[in-house]
């Protein structure tokens, strides 16, 4: 076909609008809450001491960490989502999460006696945090990799990376309404190590599924 | 402006330069939505242009490797076209009847939508939805060969 025969082909179908990426992002994030939502409270619901829990420090504290990692997450992805993108273009943002971590983890040493921090590390719902944070974020991963697909991405690995990490995060965000385990030592082996999974696994399918 | 910019960096003569024009203008056509509104135009454009170009070298790297020596003594000298020249009639192979009788409508005979539709006796959506599934396919197509 030679190319003014294409041209013509394009002007002929560029009436249709196109929802721009913004949007789509939007509605991607909106749609992975509701899903994570049903896959949360079908398998799991909330803990039963909720109220109490509420009252601490350190349960509300892992909504921080996980949020801020969401919040991150998307930022970066919003323009790995483009042809534009270079390698990771606020490499910063993704130490956010982890630094609020460190610096409760720090505290914690702190407060709590050297026997004791072995046993909140290894917590009492380990399995469970591994097993449940994968499978409630598998729907925001499709849905996420979806809008990638949408999009253009120039580095799909790394675009994919940030994808399992974004549904990672959603994903530990409802969880963490469930396990009782509320350390910052707790979180930073077991829901790093969940969240490490569904990144990977997003890195590894990106390159096929948003390929353009 | 996409052909110059690509004539530069194609010096291969096995890709023909004007095939990564047409996959560019395809691509940005079909991610058109990926532009934001208020950033510049041309460092878009030649991002779509190098990573389209990047992927005609990655897949004629992948040709090569194949092994095709001896090839040019089975073809006759006088073929002085690109290897991976794609004709009219191979492009539009790739596409459903459907989608065919349409691009080639559109394009080829230059006919508007109305036209197209009048001639085929079908909705102007449905040629339009012909003609935008037809373009994604031949681009995806691109990708592959």
């Amino acid at each position: 076909m030679d190319t003014n025969e294409l041209i013509r082909a394009i002007a002929a179908d560029a009436g249709r609008p196109a929802m721009p990426m913004g949007r789509a992002w939007q509605l991607a994030v909106l749609a992975a809450i509701l899903l994570a939502a049903s896959a949360f409270l079908v398998m799991l619901g909330p803990r039963h001491d909720l109220g109490e829990a509420l009252g601490t420090i350190r349960f509300p504290f892992k909504f921080v960490v996980t949020v801020t990692l969401a919040a991150s997450a998307l930022v970066l992805l919003r323009s790995l989502s483009q042809p534009t993108a270079t390698a990771l273009d606020r490499p910063l943002l993704l130490l956010l999460a982890p630094a609020l971590l460190a610096l409760a983890i720090a505290v914690e040493l702190l407060i709590v006696p050297p026997s004791q921090w072995m046993v909140r590390m290894i917590g009492t719902n380990s399995r469970f945090c591994l097993t449940f944070i994968p499978l409630i974020g598998i729907a925001p991963l499709a849905i996420f990799l979806a809008t990638l697909r949408y999009g253009a991405p120039s580095r799909p690995a790394i675009a994919g990376a940030v994808t399992g990490l974004l549904a990672g995060a959603v994903a530990a965000s409802f969880y963490a309404l469930h396990c009782p385990d509320d350390s910052p030592l707790f979180l930073a082996v077991w829901y790093t190590a969940a969240i490490a999974i569904l990144t990977a696994l997003g890195a590894m399918l990106a390159p096929r599924i948003a390929q353009w | 402006m996409i052909r110059s910019f690509l004539r530069q960096r194609v010096a291969h003569q096995a890709i023909d330069p004007e095939d990564v024009v047409q996959e560019t203008l395809l691509a940005v056509h079909l991610k058109r939505h990926t532009w934001i509104s208020d950033a510049p135009v041309m460092p878009w454009l030649y991002a779509i242009a190098r990573h389209k170009l990047v992927d005609a070298l990655r897949r004629r790297g992948r040709r090569t490797e194949i092994g095709l020596e001896g090839i040019d003594e089975l073809a006759p000298d006088h073929t002085p076209e690109p290897l991976l020249r794609r004709d009219l009639e191979r492009v539009l192979d790739m596409l459903t009847p459907a989608q065919r009788a349409v691009v080639a409508a559109i394009s080829v005979e230059g006919c508007s939508i109305a036209e197209t539709a009048r001639r085929l006796g079908k909705s102007e959506t449905a040629i339009r939805v012909s003609l935008h599934r037809g373009l994604s396919a031949i681009s995806a197509r691109f990708r592959r060969d």
